[in-house]
């Protein structure tokens, strides 16, 4: 029987964990009871140690740190070849990673050189007892994804395989600090260079920090490619101004510039689950409900009644954008008087 | 001169779903899809071609896939690549990402020396982004990921900016090494209509025992020296022709398994019309006042 660890990979910018290396930690910790395992947390960077007790507070029994100067900014090279090390050498049960860039960059890398089972962009984790091809495995990771174009909800699993990874995508996850939580052990693990680490260098850096914060928003206004022109998608503003609202577009309306990259919502952009999401000439490609259908409650606006985005609505609105969107401002003002 | 090799896949296009491919009971139906060149992969294509058009050398495109992926390496040619080569076998099917990287990988070092492998970011029936990392780490070469624009390259040494969670970098790195592309990267070359005319007939061995069929070997190995001689022939790699473990392919090189799949079913149950009059919006404006969503 391998190892009863359940390691989540912490990914630091600017120093700083990501969101998602404490939405992970949250789910890690659960998924650590249910296999009545440990959360290790893995910090490998400058100046660890801080970090590695904050992810105390997310659930995490023990933190392994990898300290060195050489290490302050992500390179692939090094920190596979750390993190490929550990795996060998722990054989942790389970190893999470964000979707990130980042992720996604290093996850595959540990799992070729480890041959472990990988499954990408996971939008949920659970624990089962699962029988497969008349064999029976205890206590296995479900991982839950979307595939084929969100066309598909795929669970996969790793049966046959002592480590079990998985990358998570940002967001979907609910980060829990614990509160009345006792320190775990920080362990340092000593970082050797390699030649192979400077192989790839890096020049220099440009860091937009974003303003738009999709994820933190209670009320979405969305536009799509049926709104026609930016003119048109001007209204979207409008509209989202009223209700107090953040604007965002699916991924037609970027494309078609509309509206910048970092407010799309979709599968290739940001997956959010506001209290409100209006859809506004959004048909609801797989790839936009993919990042939006966990909304508390979606009002679908659109020409076409047959706009698969009315499948996951809960109020569907038939009509033009252009007339239906004045006149809701028009009611809603005078309601709020 | 740089010579480099394309990973291109054969993919069902995803993207543009249209009522059609629609299902009664909600679902896609996956069989209706045109399959298509991955588009991230055609992008990385181009990539490659313009550090040729640049620095000289040469492009292979390389496709594992069922037999019909020759489709795309034709494209591929008609683009402007100068060989194509087909990896395909039945031991192949099923693969993850782990058992697809280990076909490839090997794949690249029976094809040859190189300085640069290319990929798509991601391919956008699995969307995993895996497969570009995992080979590059069997070929024991470095990687940069989601790149958008290369920079130069001199003395062996490429420079490449690429995305970063919240922005970009630039790096250098030694060759040889993988990339994986952005598909704002570069815009694709339209195919060139003479390239078309020229490379329409190339074929795969595959396709040359289809048309030799009923025929003796000896007339099969006739038509591929007469492909060849012809730069009309795309090669096919098999298991046997990579000597590859079967232990470490397909079904059974893949430590993921799919254990249930279920099609997302779009119904409008619990879905409320709302008329989109003034009585129709004030309704739900209501409703959303009281559940203390709005306002």
């Amino acid at each position: 029987m391998s190892s009863r660890e359940v390691w989540v990979f912490v990914e630091l910018r600017n120093g700083r964990p990501a969101d998602v290396s404490f939405e992970l930690l949250s789910k890690g910790h659960k998924l650590a009871q249910a296999i009545g395992g440990r959360l290790l947390s893995v910090v490998i960077g400058r100046n660890t140690s801080s970090i590695g007790k904050e992810t105390f507070r997310y659930g995490a029994d023990e933190a392994l740190l990898v300290d060195d100067p050489a290490l302050e900014f992500y390179r692939t090279m090094p920190f596979a070849r750390v993190m490929t090390d550990l795996v060998r050498a722990r054989q942790p049960r389970i190893v999470l990673f964000g979707a990130t860039i980042i992720g996604r960059d290093l996850a595959p890398r540990v799992a070729s050189a480890t041959r472990s089972g990988l499954t990408a962009d996971c939008t949920d984790l659970q624990i089962s007892d699962v029988s497969y091809l008349r064999r029976n495995y205890p206590q296995l990771l479900l991982q839950i994804r979307p595939a084929f174009g969100g066309n598909i909800i795929a669970t996969i699993i790793t049966p046959d395989n002592p480590v079990q990874m998985a990358t998570v995508r940002e967001g979907v996850m609910e980060k829990h600090r614990l509160e009345d939580r006792g320190n775990g052990v920080l362990t340092k693990i000593p970082y050797t260079a390699h030649d192979i680490d400077g192989l790839v260098e890096i020049v220099e850096q440009h860091r937009e920090e974003s303003k738009v914060n999709l994820k933190a928003a209670s009320i979405i206004v969305a536009g799509g490619y049926g709104l026609k022109t930016k003119e048109n998608f001007g209204l979207i503003r409008d509209f989202a101004h009223v209700l107090g609202a953040e604007v965002a577009g699916s991924r037609a309306a970027v494309d078609a510039g509309f509206i910048p990259p970092e407010r799309q919502v979709g599968q290739t952009g940001t997956t959010v689950r506001p209290k409100l999401y209006i859809a506004v000439g959004i048909s609801g490609a797989i790839q936009h409900r993919a990042g939006m259908q966990e909304s508390n409650k979606i009002v679908a606006i659109n020409t076409d009644p047959d706009a698969p985005i009315f499948g996951i609505s809960h109020y569907g609105i038939v009509g033009d954008a252009m007339e239906v969107i004045p006149r809701f401002i028009e009611v809603y003002k005078n309601k709020l008087k | 001169m740089i010579s480099s090799i394309v990973l291109v896949k054969q993919v069902p296009d995803t993207a543009n779903i249209t009522g059609n491919v629609m299902q009664e009971d909600g679902t896609v139906n996956r069989a209706k899809l045109p399959a298509v060149l991955n588009h991230e992969d055609r992008v990385a294509l181009e990539l490659a071609l313009q550090v040729k058009d640049q620095y000289g050398g040469a492009v292979a495109a390389v496709s594992m896939g069922p037999p019909r992926a020759s489709d795309i390496l034709r494209e591929c040619l008609y683009m402007g690549a100068d060989s194509a080569y087909l990896v395909t076998d039945r031991k192949f099917a099923g693969a993850d990402t782990l058992a697809t990287s280990y076909v490839l990988s090997e794949a690249i070092r029976k094809i040859g020396p190189f300085d640069l492998v290319f990929a798509g970011r991601q391919a956008i029936d699995g969307d995993t982004a895996q497969v570009g990392p995992q080979t590059a780490e069997k070929l024991g070469i470095p990687q940069i990921t989601y790149v958008d624009a290369i920079l130069g390259v001199k003395n062996r040494v490429l420079t490449a900016r690429h995305r970063i969670d919240g922005g970009s970098e630039v790096v250098t790195c030694k060759l040889p090494a993988l990339l994986t592309v952005l598909k704002d990267a570069a815009e694709p070359r339209p195919f060139k209509a003479r390239r078309v005319m020229a490379f329409k007939g190339a074929k795969s061995l595959l396709e040359l025992e289809k048309m030799a069929e009923g025929n003796s070997l000896l007339y099969i190995d006739k038509l591929v020296h007469e492909f060849q001689s012809r730069s009309m022939f795309i090669p096919t790699l098999t298991m046997d022709d990579l000597q590859l473990d079967p232990a470490r392919c397909g079904v059974q090189g893949s430590p993921t398994k799919v254990y249930k799949v279920e099609s997302v079913v779009l119904t409008s149950d619990g879905r409320q019309s709302v008329p989109p009059t003034k009585e129709g919006l004030g309704s739900l404006i209501d409703q959303l006042l009281a559940d203390h969503i709005l306002g």
